[in-house]
């Protein structure tokens, strides 16, 4: 059976099952954490940063912290907030987001965050990397001009003899996730649904399949990210 | 090919975790990984081709395409480039026929770029098919090149270059230099193989880290974290597999002394791990040590092999019923983000060197999930001498929160580069009156991730409580020209080897070099200094210490020498917009135009 601690958000005594993941715990007390990299039910990575809050003080990774009786948690501060402002526009900056020609625009997690923190003016220079489409696998297509190399799809992704189908490739600023050639080669509709699902943009997207959902009704047309949550 | 990796393979019993070994293995056979390669391996270990790319690809010295019959990778760090580099490189490639990054057209020769290589004593050095070649002349740089087309081998190339101490060991035989020019009382100081492990066995384990901590040893990694805390930790954390791994990584830039330590004391090291591992109750040791360093792994197989024939290794050490330990040398393949404990881990686990998110740590869950401890090498000879003399011969030594003493590597614009042990607690204007040091106008402590400091600090000491360092001293002269000589040498050393997980650091590294190259061509603005500060704070939030610090280059020198920024910043007319390059906007116009 479960055990309940309790734990402060903001100040705030809430009650959480011992040892869930922070960001879910406080989803559930109606607190919002942004988070980009952390997909439910898969081993969260800490990579992009930008649930960081502070833990009895100190910058932590809300993704990969676990509630704890005690823990005091801070989820928004000026500099938390201009931090999460930070991360999303540098994500921008470092690829190429043309939103209005991306079948994942109104359900893209990096569009829809960067409207709940009004990323307008730029204050990073943006690099215009070039990069490619990669259009050959069956039933995928990679654009590696929208992947904000999150890894979701490499730690949920997996073919049922559980092969990896996605991998991290180079280093540093060349990260290049690769779609495995072999294993791409014969997957399931609903793998690749799946997969492109689990993408928090545009970068994976399931070929002939389009633009069901038109723009202006899909999930964050509706209700922007978090509106639904106190913050 | 048809027969090398499935026989590469089986040696490792075709386990996955030993791809380093597999991939370094089937490279030296092969010359290179291409894609039939990769994809041979990947079938053989029933793993997917992407798994084994992804691996392949993190590491620096794995090549996915040939890279000559010779390969020379030269050194690009800031000290070899105060020492002529800049020469060496246009004798290599007039010679070769070809650019850095490339091979030359016959296939003979190539020639590539590579972080500071550890020998920051005697450059400019590089690395030719694993054979170190030490303070190059631009003549001498042709003659290899003709003498590698002529047939020679890079042996003969060598020739009867020999360094001192054991790097004259015929199984080193190697050219480099121990420069050895102060021996302290604790790491360079009389040492009696064994005599340590036969003192430690009268101990019960949790004897030897109260020593330990009684005193009160710190790490010399850089982190100084204690160590008898760390051992007491593995010892307790539940299992009965544990694992010692020694950090011979070393990469961060003007870094050398561990090289100097395990050519001239391996066995002190090793003897290290064997106590570190009576300690915490591991049977395996590992040594990691980088691949720039290949040049020792006969010498220091052997030293395992002669520690074992002498009881010191193995079964029953000292003849002690219980006590078996092993250790095993685990090669890297060109990472600097490899040396951070979590990220040296996954590495020896056939990975890339991506750090862990932590908690749990190393000593709960390390080393294929065992409980395990990582130390420097130097923490790992300093504990030898606690057990030797006992904590209050340590405690005598050094500072109040600083005990015993610390091995620095100096290097850069003085007259004797090389390696000194003192104890804790010299000031900076003491080493420089030390080394032969004038006319001095920075010295990076600690390395690209340390700190820059002024003429003002040099009073400052070495010491955790002040000065911390995991000891390294480049001394930048006069002379330099500060920001494109070295804070923009070490951005460009960031921005290589960020693993590119944290989205600050893969971003960041590379958007700052860009900005501070802007300033460095006089098209900076105010805003610009502003924004840098700002992105500092940014990469603090990053997962491992190699984002955190990577704009230490820059943060630090804008503190101490404002006034080199400011030079170079157009000020003044709001109108003028100094960040417009005219002349890139108009490029592609210009192109057009002139075709017609
Ligand atoms: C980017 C980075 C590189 C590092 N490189 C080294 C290294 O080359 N050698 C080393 O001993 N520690 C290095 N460290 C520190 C290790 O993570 C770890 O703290 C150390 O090995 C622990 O040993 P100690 O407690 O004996 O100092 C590095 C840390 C970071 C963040
Ligand atoms: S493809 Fe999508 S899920 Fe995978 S790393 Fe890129 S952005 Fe993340
Ligand atoms: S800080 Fe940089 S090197 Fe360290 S884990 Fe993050 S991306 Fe990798
Ligand atoms: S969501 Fe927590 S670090 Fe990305």
């Amino acid at each position: 059976m479960a055990t309940f601690v309790k734990f402060t958000l903001d100040g705030k005594i809430y009650l959480s099952e011992d040892g869930a993941p922070l960001v879910e715990a406080a989803r559930a007390c109606g607190v919002f954490i942004p988070t980009l990299c952390n997909y439910t039910g898969i081993p969260p990575k800490g990579a992009c940063r930008i649930c960081t809050v502070l833990i009895n003080g100190l910058p932590a990774t809300a993704c990969t912290t676990k509630v704890v009786e005690g823990l005091n948690v801070q989820t928004s501060t000026p500099e938390l907030e201009s931090f999460r402002q930070a991360i999303v526009e540098i994500l921008f900056a470092e690829g190429n987001h043309l939103c209005p020609s991306c079948e994942k625009s109104g359900s893209c997690e990096l569009q829809a965050l960067a409207y709940r923190y009004r990323v307008t003016v730029p204050h990073f220079p943006y690099l215009f990397p070039r990069r490619d489409v990669e259009a050959w696998h069956p039933k995928l297509l990679k654009d590696h001009n929208r992947c904000i190399q999150c890894k979701r799809c490499i730690r949920g992704i997996r073919n049922p003899a559980g092969k990896a189908l996605f991998a991290f490739g180079k280093r540093g600023d060349r990260v290049v996730i690769n779609i495995d050639p072999v294993t791409s080669q014969n997957i399931s509709d609903a793998l690749a649904q799946q997969a492109m699902d689990i993408c928090p943009v545009g970068a994976i997207l399931r070929k002939g399949k389009g633009f069901d959902v038109p723009i202006g009704r899909r999930t964050y047309d509706r209700t922007p990210i978090g509106a639904e949550l106190r913050s | 090919m048809d027969k090398t990796i499935p026989a590469v393979i089986k040696k490792y019993n075709g386990d996955e975790t030993r791809l380093m070994d597999i991939l370094i293995d089937i490279q030296a056979e092969l010359g290179y990984l291409s894609d039939a390669t990769i994809a041979r391996i990947a079938k053989t270990l029933n793993i997917p081709q992407v798994d084994v790319e992804q691996t392949v690809s993190f590491y620096h010295f794995f090549a996915r395409e040939p890279r000559g019959r010779y390969t020379v990778y030269l050194n690009d760090s800031v000290v070899a480039q105060f020492h002529g580099r800049a020469a060496v490189v246009r004798a290599f490639e007039e010679a070769a026929g070809c650019a850095f990054g490339q091979v030359s057209p016959d296939g003979c020769i190539g020639l590539f770029d590579t972080a500071c290589i550890g020998m920051s004593d005697q450059e400019p050095a590089a690395l030719i098919n694993d054979v170190v070649f030490t303070s190059l002349t631009p003549a001498w740089a042709r003659e290899i090149v003709a003498g590698l087309r002529a047939g020679k081998t890079v042996a003969e190339l060598q020739g009867d270059r020999l360094g001192d101490g054991q790097n004259a060991h015929p199984l080193v035989h190697a050219m480099v230099c121990n420069h050895i020019r102060r021996r302290g009382s604790m790491v360079f100081d009389d040492y009696q193989p064994g005599a340590a492990l036969r003192r430690v066995v009268a101990l019960s384990s949790s004897e030897v880290i109260a020593q330990v901590k009684a005193a009160s040893v710190r790490g010399r990694g850089g982190a100084g974290f204690p160590t008898g805390m760390k051992w007491e930790f593995a010892r307790k954390a539940p299992g009965d597999v544990k694992y010692i791994f020694c950090n011979a990584d070393e990469g961060e830039p003007g870094t050398f002394k561990d090289r100097v330590i395990l050519t001239e004391l391996p066995q002190l090291v090793f003897e290290g791990m064997a106590i570190a591992g009576y300690a915490v109750g591991a049977r395996q040791g590992i040594l990691y040590i980088r691949n720039e360093y290949r040049y020792l792994r006969a010498y220091l197989e052997q030293v395992l092999s002669d520690m074992r024939a002498n009881n010191l290794l193995g079964p029953l050490i000292v003849g002690q019923a219980g006590f078996n330990f092993e250790i095993k040398i685990q090669y890297g393949a060109g990472a600097y983000v490899c040396g951070e404990e979590s990220a040296l881990i996954e590495s020896a686990e056939g990975k890339r060197g991506e750090p862990r998110d932590r908690p749990p740590f190393p000593v709960e869950k390390g080393y294929l999930q065992r409980p395990t401890v990582v130390n420097n090498v130097e923490t790992l000879c300093s504990v030898v001498k606690v057990i030797l003399n006992g904590p209050e011969w340590y405690n005598n030594l050094g500072t109040a929160e600083s005990k015993g003493t610390k091995v620095l590597s100096v290097s850069g614009d003085c007259e004797w580069p090389g390696i000194y042990e003192v104890v804790w607690g010299f000031s900076v204007n003491d080493i420089l009156k030390m080394v032969g040091a004038r006319d001095v106008q920075a010295v990076q402590v600690g390395g690209p991730s340390g700190a820059c400091i002024a003429p003002k600090e040099f009073n400052r000491i070495l010491a955790y409580e002040d000065l911390a360092t995991g000891g390294s001293l480049i001394i930048i002269g006069r002379q330099r020209d500060l920001l494109p000589e070295v804070v923009l040498n070490f951005a460009r050393f960031f921005r290589d080897e960020s693993c590119g997980s944290c989205v600050p650091c893969r971003a960041l590294t590379g958007m700052a070099q860009i900005v501070l190259e802007k300033i460095i061509a006089g098209r900076g603005t105010p805003t610009d200094l502003d924004r840098l500060s700002a992105w500092s704070a940014i990469m603090k939030r990053n997962r491992c210490g190699l984002g955190q610090t990577a704009l230490n280059p820059i943060v630090t020198t804008l503190k101490n020498f404002r006034g080199l920024y400011d030079q170079r910043i157009k000020a003044g007319d709001d109108r003028f917009e100094p960040a417009f390059d005219l002349a890139a906007a108009v490029r592609d116009y210009d192109r057009a135009v002139a075709g017609t």
